[in-house]
This record gives C-alpha cells, sequence and structure tokens, in this order.
C-alpha cells in the first residue's frame, strides 16, 4: 500500500514533468501552428543550465540561493526562443509547413552539439538542491520533499497558463492570433510580437522542465530527442493546441509509464503506444483535440 | 498512323544520353579507387535506394514522413533475423523475406497514418517508428539489445548461390562483389521507381499532392491512393535496410531510432525533393558529407545541421532543383 | 427524362439557411442557369449535390437512384462532375496531364503503376481532342499554373468535361475572365456541352450570358428558389428583377450602353 502511494507520487511529478513539455508544445502549435522537432532538446537544454549554473556557482550554498538559481534554465531557453523564432522560424511562415519540421529537426541537431560543447559528454546533476531539502514521511516511508515541490510547481504552472491564456488581455491577444491570424493582424494586433513572445513562453515551458527535472534525473547528452517522444505521444493522446489535452495526456501516459515499469516493463512503451493508437482511432484529434 | 500526336512524356533519347555515362562510371569504378572508396559509394547507393522510396511519399505524393527509420529497420533486422534464426545466408532469400515482412508492417502503419494529413501525419509516422524502436531495444533476448546482431559476410551468398564468400581473400573481395549487387539492386530499383513514377497512378499520387480536392472529384479515392504509395515506399526504403546490413556487418536498435528518420529526410532534400534524381545525389552527397563531417569534427551534427539551416533557407530546391534552375537559365530563349 | 431530382433540400450553417428547402428537377440534356444575389445559395446547392457538403435533410435522386449518401468518389463514378468558382487545377502538372488524368481516372486506369502514362495512345488522343475542343491544343505542355486567367478557367471546366459525365455543374465558369473573353468561352462551353447533350447547370451572374444560352433559368433567393422559367419569363419577371437588379420595369434586363 506504501508503495502503491509513492508510485502515485511518483507518477504524478512525472507528469508535472511531462506536462511542463507538452503544454510548451502545445502552446506554440496552438498560437503559431509550429511543431518544433527541437522542443525536446530545449528542454534537455534547460536542464544543462540549470545543472551547471548550480553546479558552478553553488557548491555548498545555502537552499535559497540553490532555489534562486533553479530557474535559470527556464530563463535561458525563453531568451534562446526569442532568438530562435525571428531568425529561423519567421522567413518560413509563407512558406508549406512541412519546411517548419525540417528547420526544427536543423535546430536539433545543432542544439544537440551545442550541449556537447558547452558541458561536455558527462552527465551533469544538480543532486545537491534535492539532498538540502530532506525527506518527509509519506505513510511509512520517506519520500523526498523537493519531489512534492515539483508538483506544486506543475500545479501552479498549469493554473498560471490556464489563467494566463483565458483571463489575461494578453492571452485573449494569444488566442485571437491562434484562431484567425489574418484578422488578428488586420485588427492591429502586431502579430510578429505575439509569436515572438507566444514561441519564447513556450519555450519556458520546456526550459522550465528541464531546470525542475535536473536535481532528480541527471542531465545527459541525447535526454532531449527522447523526451520528444513522450511529449509526442502526450499530445496525440491528449490532443495537439489544447492546455487541457496536454495534462491529461501527461497524467495518462505517465501513470502508464510508472504501472508499466513496475509490472510490465518490457512493453511499458508498446502499451503506452497501443492506448495512443485507440485514441487515434477513436478520436482521430486526440482527446481534447481540434481539427 | 502518320498522324500521331508528339509524346508528352519525358524524352527517352536524353534520359538514356545522361544515364548511360553515369552507369559506365558506376560500372568501372572499383577499377579506379581503393577498397574503402567503394565500400563508402555501396553505402551511397543503399541510401539512394531509401530516399528514392521515400521521395514517392513526400516528392510524388505530398506527405512528409518522419519515421522512415522503421522501414529501414525492418528491412535490416529480417535479414538479421533470418541469419540468426534460420541460418540462412541468401541475399535472395534476404530480399524476398524482408519485403514481405517490411511490407507487412508497412501497410499497417501505413492505414494508420493516412487517415491524417500534414503535420500531423509527420507526427504519427514518428511515434510509430518508435513502437519498433522500442521494442528492438526491450526485447533484447531476441534482438540483441544495443548490442545487436551481427550478419558477418563469410556466410553470405549473392544470386542463389553462385558467388559466396567461403573462400580466401576475406573482405576485399566481398566489398567488390556487393557493389556490383547493389549496383545492379540500384538500377532495378531505379527503373521500377520511375516507371511508378511516370505511371497513370504516379500521375495520379501527383494530382493527389497538388490538390487533393480536385483529385477526389476525378473520383480518385485519396486515402487509398495514399496508403498505396506509403506501402511502395516503406518496402523500396526496406529493401535499402536489407541491403545495408550485409555491409555494416551488424544491426543495432540505433538504425530505428527517429533522428536516423530525419537523416533521410534530410538527403532527399540536399538533393531536391521536386525532382527524380533528387533524393538518389542527395543521398550519395549526404553520405560523403556525414563520413567527413565525422571524420573532421566531434560536433558533426551541428556542422550538418547548420548545413540544413542553409538548404532549407537559400537552396530549398536541393542540389538538383537548383542546378536545374540554372540550366533553365542558361537556355531559356530571350 | 429526369436526370437530377432534388427533394426538400436543406443545408443549414448554424442559423444560416444555406440551402433553405429546396425542391428541384432537372430533365436530362437541359442547359439551366443558376442565378441569384451574392448569398443566394447557389454555390451551396451545387456543392451538397456534387458532394462537396453533406445535405441536413432531403433528398438528391441522380438518373433514379438515391445518391444523397454517396461521397464525392462515388457521383463522379455515377456521372456528376463540376468545376469550380476557385479555379481548382493540378498547377505543377501540364495541362495534358490535368486532362489525361481525368480520363485515366474515368476509364478506371488510375490504379495502373506498370505502364508508362504517355504511353497510353487512346487516353494521349482523346486528351488531344478535348484540348483541342477547349482551345488549349497548343497549351498542352504547359505547367497549369503558367496559363492565362482565362485558359486556366477553360481548363477547369475542360477537366470537368473530360470525365464525360451526365450531369455538369459548372461554378461561375467566366467570372474574373475580361468581358472579351467572356464571350468565347461560354461559347465553347457551349457548343462542347450542346454537342454531346451533356446536361449542364452553370451558375452565373452574367445575365446576358444567362439569358443567351439557357434552356432554364432558376433563380435563387436567401436559399430557396425564387422563380423559375424559360428566359423570356424570367426576363418579364418584376420581382425577379427587384431581387437581382435592384430596378424592375420591361427594361430592367437590358444592358443600357
Amino acid at each position: 500500500m506504501d508503495i502503491l502511494v509513492i508510485q502515485i507520487l511518483n507518477s504524478i511529478f512525472y507528469a508535472c514533468i511531462l506536462f511542463l513539455i507538452a503544454a510548451g508544445l502545445s502552446l506554440i502549435y496552438g498560437v503559431m501552428r509550429i511543431v518544433n522537432l527541437a522542443h525536446g532538446s530545449l528542454y534537455a537544454f534547460g536542464a544543462y543550465v540549470t545543472a551547471w549554473t548550480i553546479g558552478t556557482f553553488a557548491a555548498g550554498a545555502p537552499i535559497w540561493v540553490l532555489f534562486l538559481l533553479l530557474p535559470t534554465g527556464a530563463v535561458a531557453v525563453a531568451a534562446l526562443g526569442a532568438l530562435i523564432e525571428p531568425t529561423l522560424l519567421r522567413p518560413l511562415y509563407n512558406r508549406p509547413e512541412e519546411y517548419q519540421l525540417l528547420i526544427t529537426f536543423a535546430l536539433l541537431l545543432i542544439l544537440e552539439d551545442a550541449m556537447h560543447f558547452l558541458f561536455g559528454g558527462v552527465p551533469l546533476t544538480a543532486g545537491a538542491v534535492i539532498d538540502s531539502m530532506g525527506t518527509m514521511p509519506v505513510m511509512s516511508l520517506r519520500y523526498p520533499v523537493y519531489n512534492l515541490l515539483v508538483i506544486f510547481i506543475g500545479v501552479a504552472a498549469a493554473i498560471f497558463l490556464w489563467a494566463f491564456i483565458y483571463r489575461t488581455k494578453f492571452g485573449v491577444i494569444l488566442r485571437a492570433t491562434s484562431q484567425n491570424m489574418k484578422m488578428a493582424s488586420a485588427l492591429g494586433l502586431d502579430v510578429k510580437r505575439v509569436y515572438v513572445q507566444a514561441f519564447a513562453l513556450g519555450c519556458f515551458m520546456a526550459g522550465l522542465g528541464g531546470a525542475v527535472v535536473v536535481p532528480a534525473q541527471a542531465a545527459v547528452l541525447g535526454m532531449g530527442i527522447e523526451a520528444l517522444i513522450l511529449a509526442f505521444i502526450v499530445v496525440v493522446i491528449g490532443g495537439l493546441g489544447s492546455l487541457e489535452g496536454a495534462l491529461i495526456g501527461a497524467l495518462i501516459v505517465s501513470i502508464v509509464r510508472t504501472a508499466g515499469i513496475q509490472f510490465f516493463p518490457e512493453i511499458e512503451l508498446a502499451v503506452l503506444y497501443l492506448i495512443a493508437a485507440v485514441v487515434l482511432l477513436v478520436r482521430p484529434t486526440g482527446l481534447f483535440g481540434r481539427a | 498512323m502518320q498522324d500521331k500526336a508528339p509524346r508528352t512524356g519525358p524524352s527517352m533519347r536524353l534520359i538514356l544520353l545522361c544515364v548511360v555515362p553515369v552507369l559506365v562510371v558506376l560500372m568501372a569504378l572499383p577499377r579506379f579507387v581503393d577498397i574503402y572508396q567503394t565500400q563508402l559509394l555501396t553505402y551511397g547507393l543503399v541510401f539512394a535506394i531509401a530516399a528514392l522510396g521515400f521521395n514517392l511519399l513526400l516528392g510524388y505524393t505530398g506527405l512528409l514522413s518522419f519515421g522512415h527509420s522503421a522501414y529501414f529497420g525492418l528491412g535490416a533486422y529480417s535479414a538479421a533475423f533470418m541469419v540468426r534464426y534460420l541460418g540462412v545466408g541468401s541475399m535472395e532469400l534476404f530480399i524476398l523475406g524482408g519485403i514481405i515482412i517490411t511490407g507487412l508492417v508497412t501497410a499497417v502503419f501505413g492505414y494508420i497514418c493516412v487517415r491524417h494529413t500534414r503535420i500531423f501525419f509527420s507526427i504519427l509516422a514518428l511515434a510509430l517508428s518508435q513502437v519498433l524502436w522500442t521494442l528492438a531495444y526491450k526485447f533484447f533476448w531476441v534482438t540483441g539489445g544495443t548490442d545487436g546482431l551481427r550478419v558477418p559476410f563469410g556466410s553470405l551468398t549473392l544470386l542463389g548461390g553462385l558467388v559466396d564468400f567461403k573462400g580466401g581473400g576475406g573482405y576485399q573481395i566481398f566489398i567488390i562483389y556487393y557493389y556490383y549487387y547493389v549496383l545492379l539492386l540500384f538500377s532495378v530499383a531505379t527503373v521500377l521507381m520511375w516507371v511508378i513514377v511516370h505511371s497513370p497512378f504516379g500521375k495520379a499520387l501527383q494530382a493527389i499532392r497538388d490538390n487533393e480536392t480536385r483529385a477526389q472529384f476525378l473520383g480518385i479515392q485519396i486515402r487509398r491512393y495514399r496508403w498505396l504509395a506509403f506501402l511502395i515506399s516503406g518496402s523500396f526504403t526496406g529493401l535499402a535496410g536489407i541491403l545495408w546490413v550485409p555491409l555494416n556487418g551488424l544491426v543495432t536498435p540505433d538504425i530505428l531510432y527517429w533522428p536516423f528518420s530525419g537523416e533521410i529526410v534530410f538527403m532527399t532534400v540536399l538533393g531536391g525533393f521536386r525532382s527524380f534524381t533528387g533524393p538518389i545525389v542527395g543521398a550519395v552527397v549526404f553520405n560523403y558529407l556525414k563520413t567527413y563531417a565525422v571524420a573532421s569534427t566531434e560536433y558533426w551534427q551541428m556542422l550538418l545541421g547548420i548545413v540544413l539551416v542553409m538548404l532549407v533557407m537559400v537552396l530549398p530546391t536541393g542540389i538538383v532543383g537548383t542546378v536545374a534552375r540554372f540550366y533553365g537559365k542558361l537556355t531559356r530563349r530571350p | 427524362m429526369e436526370i437530377l431530382q432534388i427533394i426538400n433540400l436543406k443545408k443549414y450553417f448554424g442559423d444560416t439557411h444555406a440551402v433553405d428547402d429546396v425542391t428541384l428537377t432537372i430533365q436530362e440534356g437541359e442547359f439551366i442557369s443558376l442565378v441569384g444575389p451574392n448569398g443566394a445559395g447557389k454555390t451551396s446547392l451545387v456543392n451538397v449535390v456534387s458532394a462537396y457538403l453533406r445535405p441536413d435533410s432531403g433528398k438528391i435522386i441522380f438518373r433514379g437512384e438515391d445518391v444523397t449518401h454517396a461521397p464525392v468518389t462515388e457521383r463522379v463514378k455515377a456521372g456528376i462532375a463540376r468545376s469550380f468558382q476557385l479555379v481548382n487545377l493540378f498547377d505543377d502538372l501540364s495541362a495534358f496531364d490535368n486532362i489525361a488524368l481525368a480520363i485515366f481516372s474515368r476509364e478506371g486506369k488510375t490504379l495502373n503503376l506498370a505502364k508508362l502514362a504517355h504511353l497510353d495512345d487512346e487516353v494521349s488522343a482523346e486528351t488531344d481532342s478535348v484540348l483541342g475542343q477547349f482551345n488549349l491544343l497548343s497549351k498542352r505542355n504547359e505547367r497549369a499554373r503558367d496559363l492565362a486567367q482565362g485558359e486556366r478557367k477553360l481548363l477547369d471546366v475542360a477537366i470537368a468535361y473530360a470525365l464525360k459525365p451526365k450531369l455538369l455543374f459548372l461554378d461561375e465558369p467566366t467570372s474574373g475572365v475580361s468581358t472579351r473573353d467572356k464571350g468565347q468561352i461560354m461559347d465553347t462551353i457551349a457548343s462542347v456541352v450542346r454537342g454531346e447533350r451533356i446536361t449542364a447547370v452553370i451558375v452565373e451572374h452574367d445575365m446576358d450570358v444567362v439569358f443567351k444560352y439557357s434552356d432554364r433559368i432558376v433563380v435563387m433567393h436567401q436559399g430557396a428558389i425564387l422563380a423559375q422559367g424559360v428566359p423570356d419569363d424570367i426576363r418579364n419577371n418584376d420581382q425577379v428583377a427587384m431581387i437581382l437588379l435592384g430596378t424592375s420595369g420591361p427594361d430592367a434586363f437590358t444592358r443600357k450602353d
């Protein structure tokens, strides 16, 4: 019973990470109709930056310093996104959408080696953060407090995003632009600015996912490429462009993965794909997706 | 009989004029270059078959699949399984069995994918290909896991047993013979694809690419044609995988990992996906490009990434497309 | 013989009654013009009958068979073809290929992947013949994308015609074409269509064209049929004149140059 609770907590922890990545992916697609194949690599970049910053500047520092440095990964990736959109993506908006896949794949290749170059081939960790927070009792076992913090961050991010998109003026602008870009432009909205901001926000989410996971899981080369697949399964199940879809999809994927690893490790991913296939047959655009 | 309208198809004379010299050069090549270069070009021709198959979907049907590593890997693993579990050594059996297996899986994957279009199609193809990757990775007692399965050339036979490598001479002999074998199959595959693309079916695919709605209003059942194109495309790429594995000597799950699908897309775009010869040229050039990039820098991925960015931004029609455009400009009458 | 019966056809987009309980019978061989102000539902009607859109209720009987729920490809095979208001061509294929494709599809040859398309002499001959009928023979090897606007419109119609349909819908075949070319285009279309006794339904705005060529005129307004009849009847129908032109009286439809 206790193990079950721990497993559930782990699922939710993992789901939060997946949600952050998938929400970023969906946001970018929802507003700009772009699928960013380098999205996983941006997540990895966030992990690396955070791990490196903490490792370089905060060895032995008090907890609050560690926490101050934690979001550096997210900020760095957001800045990167603000650079990428106008240089690599904007020139291609008038071209068939397949070209964005090509250029974001190129971006993936560049980012993967950039991480290799900047951070080396050795895994980077930020384990200090987890250690510094200690563990707390959950039933008869002990569970890292940090993981609970991540869950909190994940829930907060979901609420924040939802509020941001549905309750703020910028959110209205975002939704208007996503539904009808030409009309929004004709109404005087600065679509270019909306796009770069939306992209940066999506990247921020991915970077945050990386920043937040790296204390628990080391930053390694290739983690982004693997993460992208899972993010894709999340949006296939949940629906591309949908916030609720990212949330539910992340939960489903995470629970199946955790249960799978525990009970049927050989085919846990296959079970996931099976679920995705069933969802696709029943609802081709995903649970919450629009056509 | 006298008043026949001029044929509107491609000029056979022009084609033969271009193809024959190339073929002659390819056939004479092993005499003039060392074993390493012969081997390298063999890889190039293998990838050319893969790209040729891939481009039936992209260039002619308008569907971008980011999951073709699946069919390449299926072909490769089929051959490897036949070696490991059936003790088979005949290339012809590999080809027969491998294409059947690849065809079956492609049929299923294709059925799922063609119900969706454009970006979603691409993502789905990618996701499905990773099913195979996880299977290859996880079921390591069957697939050899990350160690993979070996396919030593010593036990192979070509042309139904006419050629074998049991005697001495080793790798050199194998490469020479294998080069010609691959060249033969490459030629056959190219002719086959050329016929398909210039057939009524090929025209129908192009119609679907250009204007899906109008094609429907011509009575063409879009999904069925896309599925067929998918099946043919995957089978060609599967053939390439079968031919690749004896050359490589080993198959590992890496060949199923989705960045390899990206490489197939890359090579096709590099050569130019709106022409017939583009994928062939692109595959051969990419092969050289990657080989020398890997040899010259640790950060070869970044190098390739930058090349791709420049390609997309500046030369979207690829090598063949750009050359064709210049040639058109030169020969255009004022 | 009745070739098409539309019975109580309805197509709503939310509150908009694009096709509002339309009942219409078309005889074989008729040349019908479908007219009405913008938004009257002409194109929607054509879209529903040609299966581009699904009806919300009602029946469509084609040559005695109920095709109401038949998908596009089935209706095409049954003998209904259409051209499009916004030119809908295979832009990167030659004019020749555009037509040839229609013929290949009609003949059921499009699943043939073992033969070279340009070696099919029958299809090639027929393609050239169709191109000739529509005065496009000189452009046969040019990409559809590179043709002039009037030629593109003709090609659009020619593709539909090449399907040898029994019923041909033409959606504004002369829109976007200069007045000088209009006559030529309509003459070509009319002579081809009449010559082969194809039943034609043309959506048109140009009343001169309509009066000159139609056997019968059907006037639509706000999704319903307002009036129908031979050109003379429509010409003298004040209500129609009011709806279409904003004026009425005996000279309403006469061009005042």
